[in-house]
């Protein structure tokens, strides 16, 4: 069936099978290969893109849910966001990755990117806590997430780097009662 | 992973889903937000032979202050649940419980009413439903009928919508100033719960309503428990009843005595956390 998309700005359209799920619809028919598929279960969140606007993941839709509707992917972020990448220019978080070291082998990446821009628009001053909760939904296996918080905060503003000795999370006050209990507690 | 080939058809109304289901009746699926339904077609464990989607049926999608009640379209996202000032007033245990459903994107797309339809007993919000005592409003070709939660989940993603019938509302009591705790006992943040509690102390009101994720075929409430708190028993004698009658399953996360242990340690949580006496 004929489905409109806009994606990055550009609107086009693609006569494409029913079955046809978003992200082979951006990679194979539109020729975008920025978005990676990861664990094609909606799990790892290495497919995320943004749907008129918010974070969602492109292997759980299909690309007919998406007719009509504004996608954004890694290749058309800044631009869409108003960045001069005529000029070379990033976006905001894609310079605060590099800046922070929020990657290593970078497959995660342009989901983890994705879903950071997104955080931020729902809740541009997070905590720590926040952010972490925040990504929960993307998986990275290289950086143990540290890095990657950082950029996210230190994009959002709220990032204190003052230079001094490493400092580990601060631990979380736990309600009276515990609602996240560790494992040892359970035979409590 | 690509499903089986299947039509899609895009229902503009209610009664318009409604013409559909009844035009293709039982090869047919509706499709909301498709969380649930889409990983299950990707498995090849479903195949329906059309797609139903009621995905921009907007008119379904509300959060409404329905005086004793709030009423919920089965539309509305989890998101908009998560969010919603009117539930984190009068129904907080459901506002914070959809905040816990999967992850960001899921919650994005994901719906309530999406969520209870597919009667997936590891879900977290039939539970929540289940111990609010909520009603679920559903449309047929008979016109429109009301099922309490406790009668709508039959058995493993088995519910009393019957062919040709769309779950429209869902209706829940206000419990505003309630005690009320939610307990999702995973290993990983954006997993599904190995088991969860929702809970809910109302004694001015509802009563006590624990609902169980996870701890049987089908979304169950531990009713054993609750009548214990009813007649006075502690949070710990209560929750020694947690399991009670009940049969979950064994997987690779958990074996049935685990589950069994966890139901009645989340219980008890959950009953002290909801305001229910630790000690008599």
């Amino acid at each position: 069936m004929e489905i409109t998309v806009t994606v990055n700005g550009n609107a086009a359209t693609h006569d494409i099978e029913p079955r046809l799920l978003l992200v082979h619809y951006l990679r194979d028919v539109v020729g975008l290969k920025g978005t990676n598929v990861g664990c094609d279960t909606s799990s790892c969140g290495a497919c995320t893109v943004h749907v008129d606007g918010e974070s969602a993941k492109s292997c759980t839709l299909l690309a007919v849910q998406a007719d009509g509707c504004a996608v954004t992917t890694i290749e058309g972020l800044a631009a869409t966001a108003g960045v001069d990448v005529a000029a070379g220019e990033m976006h905001p978080m894609q310079e605060a990755f590099r800046e922070h070291h929020g990657l290593q082998c970078g497959y995660c990446t342009p989901g983890m990117v994705m879903a950071a821009v997104s955080l931020l628009d729902e809740n541009p001053t997070p905590t720590e806590r926040e952010v972490r909760e925040g990504i929960e939904g993307n998986l990275c296996r290289c950086t143990g997430y540290h890095n990657i918080v950082k950029a996210v905060l230190a994009c959002a503003g709220v990032l204190d780097d003052t230079p001094g000795p490493i400092s580990w999370p601060t631990p979380v006050a736990e309600p009276s009662t515990p609602t996240a209990p560790a494992s040892a507690e359970v035979g409590a | 992973m690509i499903p089986v080939a299947f039509d899609y058809v895009r229902a503009t109304s209610a009664e318009h889903a409604l013409a559909l289901l009844a035009e293709h009746g039982d090869d047919a699926k509706l499709l909301a937000g498709g969380h649930s339904l889409l990983p299950l077609m990707k498995l090849r464990l479903a195949t329906p032979g059309v797609l139903i989607d009621v995905g921009r049926l907007t008119d379904l999608a509300y959060v409404r202050d329905a005086g004793d009640q709030i009423a919920i379209g089965a539309l509305t996202r989890h998101r908009d649940v998560e969010t919603s000032t009117i539930l984190a007033e009068h129904v907080p245990l459901l506002a914070h419980a959809a905040s816990h459903v999967g992850d960001p994107q899921v919650r994005h797309r994901g719906t309530i009413g999406g969520s209870l339809a597919h009667g997936d007993p590891a879900s977290d919000l039939p539970a929540v439903i289940l111990a609010l005592g909520g009603t679920l409003v559903v449309q047929g070709p008979a016109g429109t009928r009301e099922i309490a939660a406790t009668d709508f989940f039959e058995g493993f993603l088995e519910t009393a919508l019957a062919e040709g019938e769309l779950l429209t509302e869902i209706r829940v009591p206000k419990v505003t100033g309630a005690g009320w705790s939610f307990q999702k006992f995973n290993r990983r943040a954006q997993d599904w719960a190995i088991v969860g509690v929702a809970a809910v102390h109302d004694p001015a009101g509802i009563g006590t309503g624990i609902g169980l994720v996870n701890m049987d075929s089908r979304p169950v409430r531990a009713h054993a428990a609750e009548a214990a708190v009813g007649s006075g028993a502690t949070s710990a004698d209560a929750a020694a009843l947690a399991d009670a009658d009940l049969e979950p399953p064994a997987d690779l996360n958990a074996s049935v005595e685990f589950r069994r242990h966890l139901a009645q340690v989340l219980v008890r949580r959950a009953l002290e956390q909801s305001g229910v006496a630790s000690h008599t």
